[in-house]
């Protein structure tokens, strides 16, 4: 029996969140238990998002005025945060996206249509979420380039002896893979798979949406060449994302879009473009999401990011023992010490719909479906899971109602 | 658990019209790729009027109580009134109210009767 845990984390965090007070109806509290889907916002970045409207508005890098210089400094401070929270060696290696699946899209874009020719071969895998499968199939139709990925194995990690035998074929440009699944929580040895993709000469991405929002990142140890993410996932604003890649890659990279703010020079017949980070940002950017990112990433980094890996570990621990106790139910993905706070699971003879409609009804919040990774449901031959994924402010009394409810549906369908 | 009322539940457990019918007049099947469900529906129609109906699938309480419900409501229907069964029948029979993610749950078996047996092309849940 794992002793419920106890954490100074969610004590100093709880009450940082004012949506976390809500009642879901009268009298039934919020349990939010769906941060994998996207996190709740602590008060300073809601103060961070109206203070910038209030007392700084105007466009970035264009004014001369006080007020465009005022903004310009805050979203490049916001990029300089960035950098530092995932060790990037130069702040031009940060570029402003949307959010995760727009930094892929970038890459399968940008460097996708150029750098692709017929028969070069791209590796992704299994577990990857749609965001890191569908650019690159539509990007390989075009450039008669080819998909392959590698196997997830029954415990729900990957098979890497597969991955060498699909690096030998010489022909692979690219490696994709997900740092952290949103599905099984698996934490993937994305060190050591770069390490081969580079080996074998291939560029690597990290599909890193699940992990920086709840663990330590080095893009440089990791050697990562592209390495994406969004804000909203990580206490941060919905509309921000970044794309982290290695400055060399990225210069040699044509631009995604065109637009204003990416160039050096126009002319009616041809244009330079911009710098970095500015040749990837056309048009005017989420400034206020890109400054409530910054103090995303402020509060994340003053709460820490260790102590907050520490709080999930062992909130998922004490959940995925709790959860096992309960007759009929089936957790997928590995153990505990091998995944991030992220647990799906079905209930033998509930439609993970039903189990979640009734979850819902004792005010806890967590996903039912396919959660963006249909490839992978097949290969577990399930249509749909639930899945419960904890952050910092997930507590232990809040696991323990997850599974008094849960008890209580299956008592419902028992029938 | 208020959205699961006794004859929801009892739908779902028990449900009416269960198992394909071979020959069948009219056979079609949908699913809902947001969740997973499936249904097939089959039915027999004699004089004009729908004589027997036949189901299978897979899908949440919802959907199979739906699809349970609708086909009590089918039979001896002609195909003209069959037609013009709507969305808030269908919601008034299942007797709760919905948001948008679950009306797709609720809606997937009369999508089926009504591709299936008028082989409409478009299927726009707010119209039907």
């Amino acid at each position: 029996m794992v002793a419920a845990p106890t954490s100074s984390v969610v004590e100093l965090t709880r009450g940082d969140f004012p949506i976390l007070a809500q009642e879901v109806r009268p009298g039934v509290p919020l349990i939010y238990l769906d941060s994998a889907a996207t996190s709740q916002k602590p008060g300073v970045v809601l103060e961070a998002l109206d203070r910038y409207y209030r007392e700084s508005n105007a466009n970035v890098h264009r004014g001369i005025h006080a007020f465009s210089e005022r903004a310009t400094a805050a979203y490049e401070g916001a990029r300089a945060k960035v950098r530092d929270f995932i060790h990037a060696a130069s702040a031009q290696e940060i570029i402003f996206t949307r959010n995760t699946t727009e930094s892929i899209n970038l890459v399968a874009y940008a460097w996708g249509l150029s750098a692709l020719r017929p028969g070069d071969e791209i590796v992704l895998t299994e577990m990857e979420h749609h965001s890191n499968i569908v650019p690159w199939q539509i990007v390989a139709e075009r450039q008669g380039a080819r998909v392959r990925y590698i196997p997830v194995t029954e415990d729900g990690l990957l098979n890497l002896d597969a991955y060498n035998q699909l690096l030998e074929s010489g022909r692979v440009r690219l490696v994709g893979v997900v740092h952290v699944s949103n599905v099984l929580g698996t934490i993937n040895p994305v060190a050591e798979i770069i390490r081969r993709a580079h080996a074998a000469g291939a560029l690597a991405l990290v599909d890193a949406a699940q992990s920086v929002p709840h663990m330590v990142v080095d893009v440089q140890a990791l050697d990562a060449d592209f390495f994406a993410f969004s804000g909203h996932k990580m206490v941060g604003p919905t509309g921000i994302g970044v794309l982290y890649g290695k400055r060399d890659v990225l210069d040699a990279m044509p631009p995604f879009l065109g637009g204003g703010s990416m160039i050096s020079s126009v002319t009616l017949e041809r244009t330079t473009y911009a710098d970095l980070p500015q040749k990837f940002e056309a048009g005017t950017p989420a400034i206020a999401q890109a400054i409530g990112l910054g103090a995303a990433v402020d509060y994340l980094a003053g709460v820490g990011m260790e102590a907050i890996h520490q709080h999930e570990s062992a909130l998922v621990g004490y959940a995925m023992q709790q959860l096992s106790q309960i007759a009929g139910l089936k957790i997928f993905g590995p153990s505990a010490d091998l995944r991030a706070g992220v647990v799906s699971f079905t209930m033998k003879g509930i439609h993970p719909h039903d189990v979640a409609q009734g979850l819902d009804s004792a005010g806890i919040a967590v996903r039912a479906g396919h959660h963006c990774a249909m490839p992978l449901h097949e290969k577990f031959g399930l249509p749909a899971t639930v899945r419960a994924s904890f952050y910092l402010y997930n507590t232990s009394g809040e696991v323990d109602h997850l599974v008094e409810a849960l008890e209580r549906v299956r008592a419902l369908f028992a029938r | 658990m208020d959205l699961y009322h006794e004859d929801i539940l009892d739908h779902y457990s028990h449900p009416r019209h269960w198992g394909i019918l071979s020959p069948a007049d009219i056979d079609h099947e949908e699913s809902n790729p947001l969740c997973g469900d499936r249904l097939r529906l089959t039915m027999q129609v004699k004089d004009g009027k729908i004589a027997n109906i036949g189901w299978e699938g897979d899908g949440c309480a919802i959907s199979k109580a739906s699809a349970s419900m609708l086909g009590e409501m089918l039979i001896g229907k002609t195909l003209e009134e069959a037609r013009a069964i709507r969305k808030e029948d269908i919601l008034e029979r299942l007797g709760i109210d919905l948001g948008p993610v679950r009306l797709k749950c609720a809606l997937l078996s009369l999508k089926v009767m009504k591709v299936g047996a008028y082989g409409l092309a478009h299927w726009n849940e707010a119209e039907r």
